[in-house]
């Protein structure tokens, strides 16, 4: 186990250098020798921002060095400064970190629990009218686009119910937990739903198609004719072979989580780092888009060393590849 | 061999399929190829060909868009001040010239549907292309050749998988003009790692087969063992990947436009309509709507298309692939 | 076959008459480590160490229990596999260490025909196309002029040329193995190995494929290598036997020689488990159950490898490893790896525990 964790570990740095060269060689190296100081000063720098730019970055440097020099300012805990915002990146995503993290986690929770219910449901029940209908459901949200769902649930439940004089979900905007919990919780229920549901319904069909495998294994089978009640042999048995698969593919799908996250916070208007993102695309903000991919980066390949941990307790077998 | 073979205890067993009894279907003198057989049924499977019928219309109407236009009498990027917005310079809703509303520019909602749907489609089936091309050569390379090769390209999948995409799209288009190229060539430059995993895993379960060893015994070189002995039977999970991940291209690319990182406005785009809509959803539902209700029925179709054709196609339901 | 003119006693042939000469031939494959920890060090001795000649024209029979190294010392020969020591001579020239390009064009001179007829035949390819592969692969035919060759080749085998666009999956066993053998054929190879080929058909069939395999040996003078793991099959196409046991030739001789007289313990007994074709001819009924398994080919006993299961075993088998010669007045052409050959007539002393079943019983 210690062997795992170590090599797991490993591969997770070694993601995060790849990612790092990768951020360097899109921001760095790809507007060209020339232009790379103006595109990370911004759009309304002036000569004198770029030129103290093109200092503080060693951008006369050659590449190599230049690299050295970005990695360690990351490997300092420096995202790089901001220069539309006048602000360092770190103080920028510190606020908005939480705000992703409340989102990603109460997401991924009803994610996994409604996605992984549904589909035992929908095996268990295999062609019962249970059976069609999720799957049907199933096949629904996970053709839906999450800005599709996200404005759909506006609408519906905020601006009808709005006019009918109900305000319980706000339109926009994030409360932070530590200021109102309940308003807090308020505002993330619409965005959980949203960037769970389209999610979930992947996780539906896998857990269904996966616990139907199981349910045919052998071992099951004797399980049953043991004479244990139905609810032991599903839950006990084959429940915890069919969840292999399912949290092999969370661990995948956690860069998707991120993805979504970025849309679902654009949709709601919550200032996250994938909102901070976005906009910091339309004010050319170049330095708080490296930061946000390095900190995304680096929390799904987090997130991804726990839940492979967690996979491999349940899964023996997994420590060995 | 490869490093894969743990122990290479001769005499294989015989695991294939059940044979046929001896003189069946002897009359039939053209073979019965597994393609006809997955044809016939696919035409039983109504939910399937109803979906279908649904992905050709949308086709056509991407194709005809000029004629919608012209019937309609609406061009894509004209803007009707006087009839297309209200005095408050709102859109109008569904009435006997704007058939499905305006948009916020007083621009014909029916048309920009029939004009983004070339969008969609385009992207959707090009980029889809790409990344099922890199995402097979690379996974045929990975899994036919082991050693090395795999184990770099097994990483290099990992590593493409578990980045967070869409932000890498962003970082790309922050530093580049939007434009169509850029986003087909991003989904097909992130998106061919899932290919290839599938691919890879298909392969190495054929690899040990005893006709790929007797490909290489009559003298087949690595190439022509990959893509004419292996890769035809893989076609068909690869087809049917295929058409499951064009929904989800559609999605990217809409998803892209609408955080106004795709294809740039003044183009068409249903994910650029409905970020548009999203600004004034309140005061012009059918703006949302339609472009949404476009864009779902496009996925809802491609989706359950594919899943016909999986069925269609299942290894459980003959081992056409094993 | 058998009665084909080929002298076998190998000590008078000239080097013009060998098409394939092994020596020291061995292979190992490393086992993979199922553990964290790193235990590749170990290796399976899949062949360990095999000399061997074979002559143009000739079919040499190579039988042996399941994982005695036959199919893995084919392999080696046809060179789909590195060898891990020793040299291979084909034809006259070292193929030791040519490169898979370049024993592509060797391959049309050797074919194989192998054992699964459902495995061995891509299932996504029409039969013609599955037939015309070496006719492709070494730029041969083309065309039209391909699918007559093709169709020849298909009706020498016996199938229908008709059949030309079939897929493998419409057709029985019997008949995929005559694809196969149409296959090997297709180029009049010198060599065709033959692995198993008729192991996994049906007793009825497999006398077909035998003797379609022997008419295409006399009509194309053909030289078989055929790897099976029974001496009933063997000793109807073979002109010699080489008796494998755990990576080594044990015994190696003429087909009626090792019949009439078995010197190697292991060779009587794989005999004796053969039912008798001719019930007048039999010499002794006794069956010799060999007891406990076949040792790990991972760490393969000292000695002689046959000593743990050996009736007849001494203190010295476990010690010296036998030479492959002449034992008991043998012609140079029967040669044997063992201390204590069996003579001829002999019945071989049991000792308990280790013989079992009938034999044992009715002494």
């Amino acid at each position: 186990m210690v062997r795992f964790l170590i090599r797991r570990v490993a591969l997770g740095v070694f993601v995060m250098f790849v990612v790092t060269i990768v951020v360097f060689l899109i921001f760095f190296v790809g507007p060209g020798r020339a232009d790379v100081a103006r595109t990370l000063a911004g759009r309304q720098a002036t000569p004198a921002t770029v030129a103290l730019v093109s200092h503080r970055l060693l951008l006369d440097r050659p590449l190599t060095v230049q690299y050295w020099h970005f990695l360690d300012g990351l490997l300092h805990g420096n995202l790089g400064y901001s220069y539309y915002h006048g602000q360092p990146v770190t103080t920028i995503l510190k606020q908005a970190f939480p705000v992703t993290l409340s989102l990603a986690l109460g997401a991924a929770a009803i994610w996994l629990v409604v996605g992984v219910l549904s589909g035992v449901l929908s095996a268990v029940r295999s062609r019962s009218i249970w059976d069609r209908i999720v799957t049907v459901l199933a096949l629904f949200f996970y053709s839906m686009p999450s800005f599709v769902l996200g404005l759909l649930l506006l609408y519906i439940f905020y601006y009808q119910f709005a006019l009918h004089g109900i305000h319980i979900f706000p339109g926009a905007g994030y409360t932070y937990l530590t200021a109102d919990p309940l308003k807090w919780f308020e505002g993330l229920v619409l965005p959980w739903i949203t960037l769970a549901l389209v999610s979930a319904a992947a996780y539906t069909r896998l857990t269904r198609g996966s616990m139907l495998d199981v349910m045919n294994e052998d071992y099951v089978r004797t399980a049953r004719s043991k004479g244990l009640s139905e609810n032991r042999v599903i839950y006990r048995h084959a429940l915890r072979s069919a969840l292999t698969p399912v949290i092999s593919q969370f661990g995948i799908d956690l860069g998707v989580l991120a993805g979504g996250a970025v849309i679902t916070e654009t949709v709601f208007g919550m200032p996250g780092l994938g909102f901070t993102a976005v906009h910091a695309i339309q004010s050319q903000d170049l330095p708080v888009i490296i930061g946000v991919v390095i900190v995304a980066s680096a929390a799904v390949v987090v997130a991804n060393i726990l839940v492979d941990t967690f996979y491999a307790v349940l899964d023996p077998r997994v420590r060995l590849h | 061999m490869s490093p894969g073979d743990s122990v290479a205890i001769e005499d294989a067993q015989i695991t294939s399929g059940t044979p046929p009894p001896e003189g069946a279907a002897a009359s039939i003198i053209e073979g019965r190829s597994p393609w006809r057989l997955a044809y016939e049924r696919l035409r039983r499977d109504r939910a399937s060909l109803i979906a279908l019928g649904v992905v050709a219309l949308i086709i056509l109407v991407a194709i005809f868009a000029p004629v919608i236009a012209a019937l309609t009498g609406h061009g894509v990027y004209e803007q009707f001040r006087s009839t297309g917005l209200t005095p408050d310079g709102l859109p109008v809703g569904p009435n006997g010239q704007f058939l499905l509303g305006t948009d916020d520019q007083g621009r014909d909602v029916l048309v920009r549907i029939a004009y983004g749907a070339r969008i969609s489609l385009i992207v959707g089936v090009v980029a889809t292309l790409l990344e099922v091309v890199i995402g097979t050569v690379l996974g045929l390379a990975a899994g036919y050749f082991g050693k090395v090769v795999d184990t770099v390209i097994a990483r290099i999948i990992d590593i493409v998988l578990s980045i967070p995409f869409l932000l890498f799209a962003i970082s790309l288009v922050s530093i580049s003009k939007p434009s169509l190229t850029i986003v087909i060539v991003v989904i097909g430059v992130f998106g061919w790692a899932a290919v290839a995993r599938v691919v890879r895993g298909q392969v190495l379960s054929l690899r040990e087969k005893e006709y790929i060893e007797a490909a290489r015994a009559l003298g087949a070189g690595p190439w022509r063992i990959m893509f004419i002995d292996i890769l035809p039977n893989i076609v068909a999970p690869i087809i049917v990947y295929t058409t499951l991940l064009i929904p989800v291209t559609i999605v990217i690319e809409a998803s892209l436009s609408f955080l106004g990182v795709g294809v740039p406005p003044p183009t068409a785009d249903w994910g650029t309509m409905i970020a548009g809509a999203q600004q004034i959803y309140q005061q012009a539902w059918w703006y949302l709507l339609f472009p949404s209700a476009a864009l779902l029925i496009t996925t809802v179709a491609f989706n359950i298309f594919g899943d016909g054709l999986r069925d269609a196609l299942d290894p459980r339901a003959e081992q056409l692939y094993k | 076959m058998t009665e084909s003119g080929i002298p076998s006693a190998s000590g008078a042939a000239s080097d013009g008459d060998v098409l394939v000469r092994v020596e020291g031939l061995k292979k190992f494959f490393p086992v993979q480590s199922t553990s964290a920890f790193r235990r590749s060090h170990e290796q399976v001795h899949a062949v360990d160490g095999v000399d061997l000649e074979v002559f143009r024209g000739e079919t040499l029979g190579v039988v042996g229990e399941t994982g005695c190294g036959k199919s893995t010392l084919a392999r080696c020969i046809a060179r789909l596999l590195d060898l891990s020591e020793g040299q291979v001579d084909f034809d006259g020239r070292d193929i030791t260490n040519l490169s898979a390009r370049q024993m592509r064009p060797l391959r049309r001179e050797m074919q194989i025909i192998f054992q699964d007829p459902y495995g061995s035949l891509n299932p996504r390819r029409r039969v013609g196309s599955i037939i015309g592969d070496p006719f492709a692969l070494h730029g041969i035919a083309d065309g039209a002029d391909r699918k007559k060759r093709v169709q020849e080749v298909m009706e020498l085998v016996g199938l229908k040329p008709e059949h030309f666009n079939r897929f493998p999956a419409e057709f029985s066993g019997g008949q995929r193995q005559r694809i196969g053998v149409a296959r090997a054929l297709a180029l009049k190879p010198k060599l065709i190995i033959c692995d198993e080929p008729v192991s996994a058909l049906d007793v009825s069939i497999q006398a077909q494929i035998i003797n379609l395999l022997a008419d295409l040996q006399s009509e194309f003078n053909l030289t078989y290598i055929f790897i099976a793991h029974d001496l009933s099959v063997v000793r109807h196409v073979s002109d010699r036997v080489a008796v494998m046991y755990l990576g080594k030739i044990v015994e190696l001789a003429p087909v009626e020689d090792v019949y009439q007289a078995p010197r190697h313990p292991y060779s009587n007994a794989l005999l004796s488990a053969v039912p008798m074709p001719d019930p007048n001819q039999k010499v002794d009924s006794h069956q010799i159950i060999l007891s406990g398994d076949v040792p790990s080919p991972i760490s393969p006993p000292s000695g002689c490898r046959f000593h743990p299961r050996c009736p007849k075993a001494q203190p010295k088998c476990s010690v010296d490893d036998p030479a492959l010669v002449p034992v008991l007045g043998d012609p140079p052409g029967h040669v044997t790896a063992c201390h204590f050959p069996v003579e001829t007539g002999e019945v071989m002393q049991s000792r308990p525990g280790v013989i079992a079943g009938e034999g044992a019983q009715a002494t």
